[in-house]
Parts: structure tokens; C-alpha cells; sequence
């Protein structure tokens, strides 16, 4: 257990950040109050760096997945930690600041929302260093639990009250879920531990009670991801809460169900099925439509929204559709490939997600109406590339490339879940993922004309304003240049998503002989 | 040296589209002008340094590295039938900037950075030797032609521009799924991924003869649409009818000719085997939407749907001449994509300036013309006669050539020893059916002129000259006739003299019937004779 820590050291860095923010927040020096952002900065920052030079896990189902893994949710979490940041409080501090009220600890959320933003942040990286099934599990809730209590707290309105319970009770459900599957599974092969459980399988095969946890376990976390049949709450969720709050739910839990669910998957490996290169077939199965309905519905859905909110609540439960490709795919006969490998699709795909998604929620965020509410409804960005171009031009470019426009980021991910279902014999999937893009493509233009295209409102006194926060503009700034930019470094980021979604396969005979 | 030409005539575009967005709006259509005129230059380049003795060989090529681990390169290079689509493109360019001078008013910078930026990803489709820079640019023309129709159409502009962009988007992704199989079973044929076209189409030709059904069917998705083909053709009369003028003369000009190269490039040079066995179908939807699109102009009343479903009638001898696979008909095929773009283009250029002194397309509302604007009813009485077929113009070489193809190309024929039969699986009927295609288009398009140009003067009632502020003179301005000049000289002497051209894309256009020989002896294919000659031609498509 004790030489488990040496893969840890990012986490810690993250949880003692954590433990000090959460004292700061509620000093009653307002200076002080002003440092937790800082600090969770610094967590990240030095999380990052440890991330990099983290070990290799040998031993692990993939070995490679813990260095990119924690590096991509430290960057991704510094420019979520920008988003967040001035979201919860603005007005009790300025009232503190005006002398009409004083400062009062249990009326400040200040630091309950920094530490657990950084408390998720740190349950998604246990997630992706787990190594047991209950340590799975309790990474999951970990990533889960903070974001309830950050969705209700994100806005003083009743309706990220309702989003919270509902989101809760939800959550809950696909715990409930996912933790009796993982009790099918220890059932099924008497083991919690991954390499154990692994062997088993390697050595045995499936059997009933095991597929069946497998299954159940997979329905489960796909709460998580917000794939059908568990993505009901998702709109409600995202339009519920503050967009800061909303662009981290998109990206937080998703990321650690993938992970989740990349490892289960590993568990069994894709070494079943006639060209022995795919999971068990119930599996497969339940991926494979999971997926085709994931996207389906969650375009055909967007289809008709005018919140900008609900329509990227849409557009990421299609998104999980499309990534739910890449499992099914699986990493290929030549797992150190790329253009094979469809769990390095993945990673890279939540990668490109990661920045695009967010940059369009962060120009929701950097924009109120005039009476305070946040911008949200498709009219209040008509014609914003004329109001407020750099925040216009970053929406149209993360929206094309959520469109999957070439050459930007979004489609070389898309090109990269091609190239791997098509050499895994998914042609269907991809037809299915090919017209599902298409669809999408009505929705994402709306979100490039609109801005783009069309002319703004004519009274100024409807016009939405920039929220006096400039790392929310930053932030979508940064993004919108990453979908851009980080295309010239394609190369770089999927050579590094290839090693990290190698997955090594359990050999059999070798383990059975070790089995008592 | 010569390797910069390409990218030159690519770069210069943006340039100036990018100076274009930022400079006062009554700058922007000098400043566009200029950037089109001074990126065909590179492209005059390309026209007097082109090695026409070579004509197969993919000249001015030269590659960066992009995405190794696809076997992704920003690769270009042209061969003599690119050479002449990329120089068509070029002169569209400051072709449509000048059509548009006066019926764009408002948002100018938009329209003309936009316009700029189309013309660099039709030359990139044109020169790209990588699958991906193919496709990117490929689908790169969609955004700027939904801008410019989405925003500068007529009144269903709307409408018109999301059913342009969700029909092309979705056919071009199944199409890519298509296309990365190939790459995909390359990748397995070679042992290393790679994305250049010439390896990706010797690969693509081993494949068995389901395969290869599979990537036609894929391919075509997103080349059909493109075409379009007939089931797949009903984007194109909307989006036509609402387009700005340039957008139609692009539309008309470059961007339909992006699907029959497509099929030209691609599914010829990829997918032989497959080509041969379903080129009878494909010879039949082409003759039906030559056929039936032909009816549907005869019963217009809009001039520009006519001219946008006869489009439709037009490509249609294309892909004829395409699916004929013998030399006659792939080389009246090629040059059709050239007649085409010079012809209807014009066509479409007439239309608008017409629109811009009436605000009328429709032909009940107008008559007569040829006693108020001569110099106007010159024009298009001659471009529609370029258009039907009328021999000595450049429309009857190449529609003559496709049929001609279609007609010999029969194995049957071939077997049974008629002399000029060339191997392929059309025949005499087939050309027949497509013949009367021609002289439904005569009909309709000398109905047309006889309504439009002919007969009593008609002027819509609510037409005042004076009241849209844009002064125009009742006939045609120096800038418009400029305009049309470079255009009808392409008209006639291509009809006049279509050799130099047929000699230019002779070597290229023999390198691709190669790739069907497997076919010459039997009637039917047989895989193993693919297997044999899958390496013929080391320059194929």
C-alpha cells in the first residue's frame, strides 16, 4: 500500500491545497479570503508539475494513463479554476466591502467552493490512479459528491437549488448503480484488486454474475458521462447552475466516467469475439447502442433548444456518445498506433473537448443580461462578434469546433475515433457517428450565426454587458486560441495519447499458473 | 522554386481576406479585386511552367510534415487536369468580385474576406495530394458558401443555406468514413499509415470487390451531393436561386466541379473494380436527373432555377462521360467541368445583372430585353448557345465527347468486335437516352431566351429606374462587359479549338483508364486480374 503513495504525489499536492483553502476562506481578513484562489492555483500548478514526472504504474492495466491523465486534469482544471473563480460571493463581499454587513463564516461559501472544486479535482485523479474496485468507487464519489453541493451553490436562485437535489438524487442512483455492480464483480471473481480481478477473467473468462456486474457497473458510471439512460438530468443540471459551475460538470465527471469506464473495460479486455479484438459480446453490445443513442439523442435534442445552456447540455451528451465510439473500438492489434488505438482516441478527444467545451461556456459566463442574470438564452448572443468581438470570435470558433469543423481541434479528434472504430470493424458506428455529426452540424450553426452573423438587438438597454470578472474573457480567449493552436501540436498530443492509452493485456497462461 | 507557386496562389487569397476584414468597408471590393487578380498570377505561373509533356506527373509538389502518426502531410501538387480546374478557379475569382461590385452594399467586408477565403480552399481541393488536406479543404468551401448565402440571398435565404451546409456536411462525413477505410486498409497494405492519394489509390485498388462496393457507395455520399446526382439534387435549385450572383457563379463554376473531381479522383482511381460494376447504375441516375431536371426547366419561370436545374441536366453528361471509363468520355467529361464553369457561370453573371436593374427573375414579368439592353441580350443569346451545344462553342465539344463515350463504351461490343468500341459497361442506349437530353436543354433554354430576350417588351410594373440609388445605366457598364469578355473568349475558342486542352489532360486521363484494364478481356471483373495490375501506373489519381 505504502509504495502506492509514490503515484500519488499529484493528489496530495491537490488535497493539502484543498485543506488550506478551506481554512482561508473563512478568515475574516478580507485579504486573506482573497488568497484561496491563489493557493488552489499554486495546488494545481504544482500538482502539474509532479503530474509530469509522475512514475509509470507497470503493473497497472495501463500503465501509461496516470501521467497524461493527471497532467491534462491539472491544465484543464487551472483554466476551469479561472472560470470558477468570483463565482460564489461577489455580492457579500461587496456588501462586507460597502461596511453594511460583516464578514460571517457560515454565510460565506467562499471556501467550501474552492475546496471542493480542488476536492472533485482530486477524486477525478484518484480515479485515473485506482487500483481496486472499492478505490474506484470511492474515487468516483469523491469526483461526484463536491460537484452537488457546487451546483447548489453556484447561484443564490431557487432554481440551482433544484438542480442540485435533482442532481443528487440522480448521482445517487448511478452509485447505487455502479457500486452493486462492482459487487457482481468481486461475486463473480472473488477479487477487488485489478490485477487480480484481471487474472481471473484472463484465466476463467466471463461468467454470468460477472458480465452481469460488468454491465450494470457500466450503466452505472455512465451516469457520470451523462449517456442514455442516464442522462436525463443533464440539461436541467447545466442550466441550473452558474455556466462556470456547468462547463466544470461537463468536463469533471465526464472525464473521470471514462476513465472509470476505460478500466472496466480493460478489466475484460478486447480480446473476445470473432476477430478477437473486441470486449465480450453482452458488453459490446450494451456500448455500442449506449453510444449510437448517446449521440442520437443528445443531437436530435439540441435540435430544438434556445437556451445556449441546454444546447451545450445536448451537444455533451453527444459528445459522450461519440467518445463511447473509442471504447468500443478499443485499443486495436497495435495499441502504441494512434490511428488504431480507439482508448487513446479517447483521451485525446477529451482533451480537445475539454478546451472547446469550456471556451463556449466561459462566454456564457463572461456575460450578464442588464439585470444581473446570467446570459443564457440564444438571443443574448445575437450578433456578439459586433458587441463584443472577442468574446463573439471565441464562441464561433469553439463552436465550430465542436462542429467537428476541419481543421480545427475538434476534428482531428473526430478523425482520430474514425480512424480507430474503422480499423475495429465498426463501420455502422461510424455511419451512425458520420450522420450524427451532421445533425449536430444544425445546432452548432446556430451557435456561429447567431453571434456571427446577425445583426445585435437594437436597443442598447436589451444588450448583454461583459461581467466585470477578466478571467472569464481569458479564459475564453484561451480556449478559442487552443482550438487553433493546439492543432500545429497534434503530433506531439497524440503520440503522448497513444502511450497513454496503451493497454496491456493480462496474459493468461502465465497468471493461471500463479493462481492458487 | 516552383514549389512556392501553389502555395502562393493559395496564400494570397487569405492575405488579402484578412486585409480585406480589417480596412474601411468602401476599400474592400478594390482591395479584393486586387488580391484575386494578383493570386492568379502564381497561377499564370503555373499555366506557362507546367510541363504539358508530363502532363500525368504531379508537377510543383512539395510537402511539410503535419501529423506523422497519420501519415499526415500538408502535401500539394497538380497534375494537368488540376492545372486547368485550378486555373478555371483563378479566373472565376475577380470574375465574381466584379459581378458583385454593385449588387453587394451592404457588409462588404464580409462578403468579399469570405469570398477570398472560398477561393483559397477551392484551389487547395484542387491541388491537395493528402486525403486530410483534401478533405479539409473540402469542407472548408462549405462555411464561407453558407455565409454567402446565408446572409447576402434572396428572401429564403435562410432555408436555403443550412440545407446547402447540412446536405454537403452530411455526405462528406460518409464519405471521409469511406475514405479513412481506405487509408485504414492501406495502412495494413503498406504496414505504416499514409494519406497520400497516389499510395492510398494503388492500395485502395487491391481490395476485394466488396470492399470496394462499400467505398464507392461511401464516397459517393459525399460526391453525389456535391455533383449533385439526381435523388441528391434538391439542395441545389434552393440554394442557387437564393445565392448572391458570385455565390452561383462559384457554386455553378468551381464548387460542383469539386464532386465530379471528387469521383474523377477519388472513386475512378480508387475503386475501379466497383466503378465498373456499378457504372450502369450510375449512368442511369445520371441520364435520369439529365432527363428529368431538363423537364423540370422547361416548366420555370424563375430564369435562375432554370439555369440551376439545368446545371443539374449539365453535370449529368459529366458523370456519364465519367462512368463511361474510356478515354472519349473521360476526357469530354473533364473538359465539360471546364465548358461548364465558363458557360453557366456566365450564365449565372447575366442573370445578375439583369437582377440588379429589374429585382425580377421572374419571366412573366419580363420580355423583350433586346430592345433595352442589347449589348446585355448579345451576351446571353451567346452563352446560351454555348450552353445548349451549339457546335463552334465550347459546350458541344464536350457534351459530343461524353456521349460519344457513353456510346462505345461497351465490353459487349468490344467481344462482338464493332470497330472504336472501348471496354466499359454503357452502350448505344445509354448515350440515346442522354441525347435526348440535349435537345430538351435546346428547348428550354431557347424558350428561355425567346421570352426573355425576343418578343415584346416587358418591364415589371414596379420598376423605377432611379429609386435603388445604384444608377445603373439600362444596358450593360464597361466593368460588366469586362467581366463577361474573358468568359465568352473561353466559350469560343475552346469551341473552336479544343485541342490544346484535350491534349493536356490525354496523359492523365490514359492513366486512369489504365487502372481499368483489368477489365479488357471479359465482360465481367475478376479480382485476381485487380490484384495483377493493381500497380499500374505509378502517377494514377
Amino acid at each position: 500500500m505504502t509504495e502506492r503513495l509514490a503515484y500519488l504525489w499529484p493528489e496530495l499536492s491537490l488535497f493539502i491545497a484543498t485543506c488550506v483553502v478551506m481554512v482561508l476562506g473563512l478568515s475574516p481578513s478580507r485579504e486573506t479570503r482573497r488568497l484561496c484562489a491563489w493557493v488552489s492555483a499554486i495546488g494545481l500548478l504544482v500538482a502539474a508539475g509532479l503530474a509530469v514526472n509522475a512514475p509509470v504504474d507497470s503493473e497497472a492495466l495501463l500503465p501509461n494513463l496516470m501521467p497524461f491523465a493527471k497532467l491534462l486534469i491539472a491544465m484543464v482544471g487551472l483554466v476551469l479554476l479561472m472560470l470558477l473563480a468570483g463565482t460564489v460571493d461577489r455580492d457579500y463581499e461587496a456588501e462586507i466591502a460597502s461596511g453594511r454587513t460583516v464578514f460571517h463564516a457560515l454565510r460565506s461559501n467562499r471556501a467550501e467552493f474552492y475546496s471542493f472544486f480542488l476536492f472533485s479535482l482530486t477524486g477525478l485523479m484518484l480515479t485515473a490512479s485506482a487500483e481496486s474496485l472499492i478505490w474506484l468507487f470511492l474515487a468516483l464519489e469523491l469526483t461526484s459528491l463536491p460537484t452537488y453541493i457546487m451546483v447548489t451553490i453556484s447561484t443564490r436562485g431557487t432554481q440551482s437549488q433544484e438542480a442540485g437535489v435533482k442532481y443528487f438524487f440522480l448521482g445517487a442512483l448511478g452509485a447505487a448503480f455502479f457500486l452493486y455492480g462492482f459487487a457482481l464483480i468481486y461475486g463473480g471473481t472473488g477479487a477487488t484488486h485489478f490485477a487480480d480481478i484481471a487474472a481471473v477473467i484472463a484465466a476463467d473468462g466471463m461468467n454470468p454474475i460477472l458480465t452481469l456486474g460488468m454491465i450494470i457497473g457500466l450503466i452505472g458510471v455512465s451516469f457520470k458521462i451523462a449517456a442514455v439512460p442516464m442522462h436525463f438530468y443533464t440539461p436541467d443540471v447545466y442550466q441550473g447552475a452558474a455556466a462556470p459551475v456547468s462547463a466544470m460538470l461537463a468536463f469533471v465527471p465526464k472525464a473521470a466516467g471514462f476513465i472509470a469506464i476505460i478500466v472496466l473495460c480493460a478489466l475484460m479486455g478486447w480480446r473476445y469475439g470473432p476477430g478477437g479484438e473486441s470486449l465480450p459480446e453482452a458488453v459490446r453490445l450494451l456500448l455500442w447502442i449506449s453510444a449510437a443513442l448517446t449521440m442520437t439523442v443528445g443531437n436530435t435534442l439540441a435540435l430544438r433548444q434556445r437556451s445556449v445552456k441546454r444546447i451545450l447540455a445536448y451537444s455533451s451528451i453527444a459528445h459522450s456518445g461519440y467518445m463511447l465510439v473509442g471504447v468500443v473500438a478499443g485499443p486495436g492489434s497495435d495499441p502504441a498506433r494512434f490511428t488504431t488505438n480507439g482508448i487513446a482516441a479517447v483521451l485525446f478527444y477529451l482533451l480537445c473537448y475539454g478546451f472547446m467545451n469550456v471556451g463556449a461556456f466561459a462566454v456564457l459566463a463572461a456575460l450578464r443580461r442588464p439585470d444581473g442574470t446570467e446570459a443564457d438564452d440564444i438571443d443574448d448572443i445575437r450578433g456578439l462578434c459586433h458587441t463584443q468581438p472577442v468574446l463573439g470570435w471565441s464562441m464561433v470558433l469553439c463552436a465550430l469546433s465542436l462542429l467537428g469543423m476541419p481543421p480545427l481541434l475538434g476534428f482531428i479528434g473526430k478523425f482520430g475515433l474514425f480512424t480507430s472504430a474503422i480499423s475495429a470493424g465498426e463501420i455502422v458506428l461510424v455511419v451512425i457517428l458520420g450522420l450524427n455529426s451532421a445533425i449536430a452540424a444544425a445546432y452548432y450553426l446556430r451557435l456561429v450565426v447567431t453571434p456571427y452573423l446577425e445583426r445585435p438587438a437594437e436597443r442598447d438597454a436589451m444588450a448583454v454587458q461583459r461581467v466585470a470578472i477578466p478571467s472569464r474573457a481569458i479564459v475564453a480567449v484561451v480556449s478559442a486560441c487552443s482550438v487553433v493552436v493546439l492543432v500545429l501540436a497534434a503530433q506531439f498530443l497524440v503520440t503522448r495519447s497513444a502511450i497513454a492509452g496503451r493497454v496491456i493485456e493480462t496474459k493468461p497462461p502465465v497468471r493461471a499458473q500463479t493462481q492458487p | 522554386m516552383n514549389s512556392v507557386l501553389i502555395p502562393a496562389a493559395m496564400l494570397i487569397p487569405v492575405i488579402f481576406a484578412l486585409a480585406v476584414a480589417i480596412m474601411p468597408a468602401e476599400k474592400a471590393r478594390g482591395t479584393a479585386l486586387l488580391g484575386m487578380l494578383l493570386g492568379a498570377v502564381p497561377v499564370l505561373g503555373l499555366l506557362f511552367l507546367f510541363d504539358y509533356q508530363n502532363a500525368a506527373a504531379f508537377q510543383f509538389a512539395g510537402s511539410v510534415d503535419w501529423i506523422p502518426e497519420f501519415g499526415l502531410r500538408l502535401s500539394l501538387g497538380i497534375d494537368s487536369v488540376a492545372l486547368l480546374l485550378i486555373a478555371l478557379t483563378a479566373l472565376l475569382g475577380p470574375i465574381c468580385v466584379l459581378g458583385s461590385w454593385t449588387a453587394i452594399v451592404e457588409r462588404q467586408r464580409l462578403f468579399y474576406s469570405w469570398l477570398l477565403i472560398l477561393q483559397t480552399a477551392m484551389l487547395g481541393v484542387f491541388a491537395a495530394r493528402d486525403l486530410v488536406v483534401f478533405y479539409i479543404c473540402f469542407e472548408f468551401t462549405l462555411l464561407p458558401m453558407f455565409i454567402l448565402i446565408g446572409v447576402f440571398g434572396s428572401t429564403n435565404r435562410k432555408i436555403a443555406s443550412i440545407k446547402f451546409f447540412l446536405y454537403t456536411f452530411t455526405g462528406s462525413l460518409i464519405a471521409l468514413a469511406g475514405l479513412v477505410y481506405v487509408a485504414w486498409y492501406a495502412a495494413g497494405h503498406y504496414g505504416h499509415w499514409t494519406l497520400d492519394i497516389g499510395d492510398l489509390a494503388s492500395a485502395a485498388r487491391t481490395m476485394s470487390p466488396t470492399q470496394q462496393g462499400w467505398v464507392l457507395a461511401g464516397m459517393l455520399a459525399g460526391f453525389a451531393v456535391k455533383v449533385p446526382l439526381f435523388p441528391l439534387h434538391t439542395w441545389l435549385p434552393l440554394a442557387h436561386t437564393e445565392a448572391p450572383t458570385a455565390g452561383s457563379v462559384i457554386l455553378a463554376g468551381v464548387l460542383l466541379k469539386l464532386g465530379t473531381y471528387g469521383i474523377y479522383r477519388f472513386v475512378l482511381g480508387f475503386v475501379p473494380m466497383a466503378v465498373a460494376e456499378h457504372a450502369p447504375m450510375l449512368a442511369v441516375l445520371s441520364i435520369i436527373g439529365i432527363v428529368y431536371a431538363g423537364l423540370i426547366c422547361w416548366v420555370q419561370t424563375d430564369v435562375k432555377k432554370l439555369i440551376a436545374y439545368s446545371s443539374v441536366s449539365h453535370l449529368g453528361f459529366c458523370v456519364l462521360g465519367l462512368v463511361a471509363v474510356n478515354a472519349t468520355g473521360l476526357s469530354g467529361s473533364i473538359l465539360y467541368m471546364l465548358n461548364h464553369g465558363l458557360s453557366t457561370g456566365a450564365l449565372f453573371l447575366m442573370i445578375g445583372f439583369m437582377y440588379e436593374r429589374y429585382h425580377t427573375r421572374d419571366m412573366g414579368q419580363l420580355g423583350g430585353l433586346a430592345s433595352k439592353m442589347p449589348v446585355w441580350s448579345s451576351f446571353m443569346v451567346f452563352f446560351v448557345l454555348a450552353s445548349v451545344g451549339l457546335p463552334g462553342l465550347n459546350g458541344f465539344v464536350s457534351e459530343f465527347l461524353c456521349l460519344i463515350g457513353a456510346f462505345q463504351s461497351s465490353s459487349s461490343l468490344v467481344a462482338a468486335g464493332h470497330p472504336g468500341a472501348t471496354p466499359g459497361a454503357l452502350g448505344p442506349w445509354y448515350a440515346f437516352f442522354a441525347g435526348t437530353g440535349m435537345v430538351v436543354a435546346a428547348m428550354y433554354l431557347l424558350i428561355m431566351v425567346g421570352r426573355v430576350v425576343w418578343g415584346k417588351l416587358v418591364e415589371p410594373h414596379e420598376h423605377h429606374h432611379d429609386d435603388d440609388g445604384s444608377h445603373l445605366p439600362p444596358d450593360l457598364t464597361a466593368r460588366e462587359v469586362t467581366a463577361l469578355i474573358p468568359l465568352a473568349l473561353g466559350c469560343l475558342v475552346f469551341g473552336l479549338w479544343p485541342q490544346p486542352l484535350l491534349g493536356a489532360i490525354e496523359a492523365p486521363v490514359n492513366v486512369a483508364i489504365r487502372s481499368f484494364e483489368f477489365e479488357a478481356p471479359q465482360p465481367t471483373p475478376h479480382p485476381e486480374h485487380a490484384q495483377a495490375d493493381a500497380h499500374v501506373g505509378e502517377v494514377a489519381p
